[in-house]
């Protein structure tokens, strides 16, 4: 028996694996000190267990563990990263370079620093979700201090060439920041080789607890500084004050030491259940993968069934965990702006569901999915009249719809 | 969010599901919304020639209080005149259906499907047509 609803949203967040929660409880009970306390054994163990979680984290992603500074969460490290170079070096240049694609608290931090003088560059992706390099390139310039971009999206789950782009910016001395959240714990991510400067990474979307997060900060070649956001004691090398949150924090890293012993094998697993449910689901008439299919996380599927409406839809498969594309809250509907930025309609949009595999996903919950969504998008067609005017052949682009 | 019980209940068993025959001059449609913006209904009535509804039918591409919205249309709509008919407040459906604010709309095009269909009947027959109100979206 499975227990529905089963869980396909692991890209908005992650079941926390039960031996994170093992290693974390010691720290919520008798190893309760303050990390910063230097006094008394109960500073040292709780210290400890930060510096073991820092050395995990960093073995992850290929760093030293003086790089890692730890945070609430990916939101804060994409602040703290965009703000706190911009504020760190505009005397050097004001321009930053991200895309339309990138998460809300991307976006949201260059629209901030926008009305501080900065000159953002929101670049459009290809039509598979992909930035073309050379528009990258050509949108470069001495006053480029900070090219961000997203490792693998949120939504559509398409790896970013992260090495080309952190070239080219390197070529015309700006630093890479990459939001990695969907990607570290999931696919190697090394910050040497791929010549990333900052990374921002998330505890719960790798089996970790919510919370806490960390962002990385190059240390070497070059050196790379962040102004703080917040005024405080001074932890975390200064960049970020605030007393460390140490279950949280210990959480984090063994997260991410399970992440760096069962990542391979977990990628072929997912990837194979994916091709699965993808390969089933696109046997429906007018249903169409959204996103490049080579260059992605193996766990990430995002489907748009043509004719029937996201949220229709997901209420027809209420015994499944999924997210849509469209977000019918308001009289005014607000389609996916991701899905918006590779080109698709608004009504293909809308038409969208995202199906995020994890670690606790098994063959028979892909299976019922599969079966599952089989069924919503044909009773949702039944009900549908433009599946009805498809299936007549009249072209409904050339229907005047009254306008509301 | 959370749908009331009778929302789930028209979605799940939605009544009237289908198809008139739009060519014949007893049948009014009314087809209102958009794709782009995630709703269009289409309401059907057959008419007597007592001016009384004697069938209704709709398809609905949407939410599902846009699904439930329309399908409660159909069955308010059986029995009445095409004058009772334009009765049918939008907010009569909200209440029927416990909509929330955010899905006030589609009760809205639920109303301009019922108005939008019985205008195509009456010029079908050359009856006058009634002013539609502007569209409160």
């Amino acid at each position: 028996m499975i227990k529905t609803p089963i869980y396909l949203d692991n890209n908005a967040t992650t079941q926390m694996d039960p031996r994170v929660l093992e290693a974390m409880i010691p720290y919520f009970t008798e190893k309760f000190g303050n990390a910063a306390s230097r006094n008394h054994p109960y500073g040292w163990v709780a210290e400890e267990g930060v510096d073991y979680a820092r050395e995990q984290v960093a073995k992850l992603i290929g760093a030293n563990e003086k790089e890692i500074i730890f945070t609430s969460g990916a939101t804060e490290s994409d602040n703290l990263a965009i703000k706190g170079v911009y504020e760190m070096y505009k005397d050097k240049g004001n321009h930053i370079i991200t895309l339309t694609t990138e998460h809300k608290a991307v976006l949201d931090a260059c629209k901030h620093l926008e009305k501080q003088g900065a000159n953002i560059t929101y670049l459009d992706v290809e039509s598979d979700g992909l930035v073309d390099l050379q528009k990258l390139e050509a949108a470069m310039t001495p006053q480029t201090i900070l090219v961000a971009i997203m490792y693998a999206n949120n939504e559509i789950g398409v790896i970013q060439p992260v090495k080309q782009i952190a070239e080219i910016a390197h070529k015309f001395g700006a630093l890479f920041f990459t939001d990695a959240v969907q990607a570290v714990g999931k696919i190697p991510v090394n910050v040497i080789e791929d010549g990333i400067d900052l990374l921002a990474l998330s505890g719960h979307k790798m089996y970790g607890p919510k919370g806490v997060g960390a962002l990385y900060v190059r240390r070497k070649n070059p050196r790379v500084k962040v102004t703080s956001q917040m005024d405080g004691g001074g932890h975390e090398r200064g960049m970020r004050s605030g007393t460390l949150n140490v279950p949280g924090i210990v959480g984090l890293g063994k997260a991410c030491e399970l992440c760096i012993d069962e990542m391979a094998s977990e990628a072929i697993r997912l990837s194979g259940l994916r091709d699965k449910l993808e390969s089933s689901l696109s046997e429906l008439e007018e249903s169409y993968v959204n996103g490049n299919v080579q260059h992605r996380l193996p766990h990430t599927a995002n489907i748009s069934f043509k004719y029937v409406e996201g949220e229709g839809l997901m209420m027809a498969m209420k015994d499944m965990a999924v997210s849509s594309g469209s977000a019918c809250t308001s009289a005014s509907l607000e389609p996916s702006y991701v899905l918006k930025s590779l080109g698709l309609s608004d009504d293909l949009a809308h038409s969208s569901i995202r199906f995020g595999l994890g670690r606790f996903s098994t063959e028979e919950e892909v299976d019922f999915a599969i079966e599952n969504t089989k069924k919503a998008v044909l009773h949702l067609r039944e009900l549908s009249p433009l599946w009805e005017m498809f299936k007549e052949g009249i072209d409904l682009d050339s229907i005047e719809w009254a306008a509301h | 969010m959370a749908y009331s019980d009778k929302v789930i209940d028209h979605y799940s068993n939605p009544r009237n599901v289908g198809t008139l025959d739009k060519s014949k001059k007893s049948v009014g449609t009314g087809l209102v919304g958009a794709p782009e913006c995630g709703d269009v209904m289409r309401l059907q009535i057959e008419v007597d020639e007592n001016h009384m509804i004697t069938d209704a039918k709709f398809k609905t591409f949407g939410c599902g209080s846009a699904i439930a919205s329309s399908s409660l249309a159909t069955e308010w709509l059986k029995g009445r005149s095409i004058n009772d008919a334009l009765e049918i407040d939008n907010m009569d459906i909200v209440e029927e259906l416990a909509l929330p604010p955010v899905k006030i709309h589609c009760s809205v095009l639920a109303e301009d499907a019922i108005k939008s269909a019985i205008n195509d009947y009456r010029a079908k027959n050359g009856l006058p047509l009634f002013e539609l109100e502007k569209s409160h979206h």
